[in-house]
């Protein structure tokens, strides 16, 4: 607690100077829940953050992601009297009242890592970590390039409700449909292993069972990817078949550096933290306005644009991570 | 008593016939369902149920039932996930008797409560199912142990060994089914936990130690559950506070009464065991080939246990006639 204040006393009389006595801003991060290794990084972006500018993080996360499971905990930070909930919801529409009455005390609410879509109004801000509109076309480029821009693919998914991915996967059936470049690909099939390792596993084993002449799969989620990774390690077919997707560096070091997986893509979600936490504090101490088309600099991450719907992203485009940057991710 | 063998001998054939016609009901649609390949991958699906199964098969002819191992799993897991985090030097193989250990502690805790108390096992082991997954994320700090902690070594396990390469975690599931067979069939107290679960009122009357047995019974599941726990961190690479084991007790209480044990205690053979989580694990493959989505997956697997829970109804009725009959 010291060395916090300590840490945090230097910083801002290194940075202000003058204004040291200032009140830290408490955040507070509302995740889906508990265990879930992708908020582990997240969440570091906000204890990090908070080592530096004038503020104290708490996480908090309900056992299970069900829509009305985050109630009890945002009602017990409104209560705590906290200034910022920043919060990855678990229903679009089920928070609304809480998120209303928090901002009558005048909280600020953030959405972080996905919104919620058509209930806007209810949120100050939301900070997602990519253009998601994009990450279709981006994936199939992803999976042209490694089996080059020829024969069939598939994908395997999370569930098949999950509305991200599904977003992602109809960004993907356009694109091969109506790009020219990617004429000679064509997508057979489109599975669900429901984010459990066993699932994916079987769903995986039937893909290359049904085709045989399967160049590349898609798994646009954390636990699809590895298990699809080792179902072709296990096999040894991975100069057959392309797996690529989203996954998170931590998990799919060993497949890519023995040479299973060749490149998959994700963003940072540290930066997504750091990036709600700087500009939570941002905000609260005025140097920062929640307004569309306002800009503002983040250390490490460059100018930011608040985009159409009080939007942020914190990276433009996905990374690609390869044998070449793999260990430069430590999430 | 040679009527009942020949009927549960009937039984452990008629599961065989079952996995026989619908392998090649499969087969038909789907050819590429008959070859070596879907036998490596059913059996990579089943050791960790196996395992379980042998475990519950035992609890079960004892009159008990065992809800905890999916936590007792999880949390045997994480223990040796955080050691291998903390300490990634130690020699991984501590790992097996490490977990193995951990399982057994957390199963005399359920014999414990059973015994002392004389609660009603489901009631304990639906209390520990909880307690046990609580303490794991308490001990883990709710955070996953992640593949780059899980040493080589172990992991490897899943993919191979010296045995014609069959991987180590088939292995070692077929050897606790052979051991499960050599206790159940030829000690002392395998014939004990049968004749518990036949007659618990008459078992102390023949002189046996109904609370060492019962003891016994439930440090065996826990120490099976750890057992499956590392090989849970083998076979997936890492372990979750949430999601590893979370509904193991599901798979395995399915598998071993479709393998015709009795949940009423004193029936139940290691082969029909055996033979109920290949059944599971043959279905649990063919479903996705045949491309049947997730949500009619689960409707299927439950229409299989129901199914498997009718027959066992009705073996059970047929054998008390003939008991009665024979006037044993």
């Amino acid at each position: 607690m010291l060395k916090k204040l300590l840490i945090t006393t230097t910083a801002a009389l290194a940075l202000t100077a003058g204004n040291a006595f200032a009140e830290d801003i408490d955040i507070v991060f509302v995740g889906k829940n508990t265990g879930n290794p992708y908020f582990d990084s997240l969440t570091q972006g906000f204890v990090d953050a908070c080592e530096v500018i004038a503020c104290n993080f708490e996480f908090v996360a309900p056992a299970t992601a069900e829509a009305t499971s985050q109630i009890p905990f945002l009602e017990a930070q409104i209560q705590r009297g906290v200034d910022v909930i920043a919060i990855s919801p678990n229903s679009p529409d089920a928070l609304n009242q809480v998120f209303d009455s928090a901002r009558e005390k005048g909280i600020i609410v953030l959405t972080v890592n996905g919104d919620i879509t058509g209930n806007e109004e209810h949120r100050d801000a939301t900070i997602l970590p990519t253009d998601f509109t994009k990450v279709g076309a981006d994936q199939i480029e992803m999976v042209g390039s490694l089996i080059g821009y020829e024969g069939e693919v598939a994908i395997l998914s999370a569930t098949t409700e999950a509305p991200d991915q599904n977003f992602w996967i109809e960004g993907m059936n356009e694109t091969i449909a109506n790009d020219p470049k990617y004429a000679n690909m064509t997508l057979v099939a489109t599975v669900y292993g429901d984010d459990q390792p066993e699932k994916s596993t079987t769903e995986m084993e039937a893909l290359l069972a049904n085709f045989p002449d399967l160049k590349g799969v898609i798994a646009p989620t954390t636990v699809g990817i590895a298990a699809a990774a080792q179902v072709v390690q296990s096999r040894g077919i991975a100069d057959q078949v392309k797996v690529t997707g989203l996954g998170l560096p931590s998990e799919m070091r060993d497949f890519v550096k023995d040479g299973t997986v060749d490149g998959f893509q994700l963003w940072s979600p540290y930066n997504e933290g750091w990036l709600a936490s700087h500009f939570a504090v941002g905000l609260k101490n005025g140097s920062m306005t929640n307004e569309v088309g306002a800009t503002f600099e983040v250390p490490n991450l460059g100018t930011i644009t608040i985009n159409e719907g009080n939007s942020i992203n914190t990276q433009s485009a996905l990374t690609t991570f390869n044998a070449d940057n793999i260990d430069d991710f430590d999430f | 008593m040679n009527l009942v063998r020949n009927i549960l001998f009937r039984r452990e054939a008629g599961i065989l016939v079952m996995i026989v016609l619908f392998c090649i009901a499969v087969g038909l649609y789907k050819p590429q369902f008959l070859t070596g390949q879907s036998l490596r991958i059913i059996l990579l699906l089943t050791p960790l149920i196996m395992i379980g199964a042998m475990a519950q098969m035992l609890v079960l002819v004892g009159r008990h039932v065992d809800l905890s191992i999916g936590s007792m799993l999880g949390f045997s897991a994480m223990v040796v996930g955080l050691m291998y985090r903390e300490f990634p030097d130690l020699w991984w193989v501590i790992g097996f008797p490490i977990a193995i250990a951990t399982g057994a502690v957390l199963g005399i805790f359920n014999g414990l409560l059973v015994t002392i108390f004389k609660l009603p096992s489901i009631i304990v082991t639906l209390g520990t199912l909880s307690l046990y997954r609580g303490l794991t994320f308490i001990i883990s700090d709710a955070r996953q142990i992640n593949r780059s902690d899980i040493p080589s070594e172990l992991k490897l396990m899943s993919r191979t060994s010296p045995v014609f390469d069959i991987p180590w975690i088939i292995l070692i599931a077929f050897g606790i089914a052979l051991m499960t067979y050599v206790i159940a069939r030829h000690t002392q107290l395998g014939r004990q936990i049968y004749a518990l679960g036949s007659n618990p009122e008459a078992a102390p009357l023949r002189g046996i130690d109904v609370t060492k047995v019962t003891l016994v019974v439930f440090a065996l599941s826990g120490a099976l559950s750890g057992l499956a726990g590392i090989l849970y961190a083998s076979r997936w690479g890492f372990v979750n506070p949430s999601n590893t084991g979370a509904g193991f007790e599901f798979q395995v209480i399915a598998a071993v009464v479709i393998g015709g044990v009795s949940i009423n205690g004193g029936v139940g053979t290691v082969m029909g065991t055996v033979l109920g989580v290949l059944l599971l694990g043959c279905v649990a493959a063919a479903l996705p080939l045949l491309g049947i989505p997730g949500s009619t997956q689960n409707a299927i697997y439950g229409s299989v246990i129901l199914i498997a829970l009718l027959i066992d109804r009705s073996v059970r009725q047929r054998g008390a006639a003939s008991i009665s009959r024979g006037g044993a």
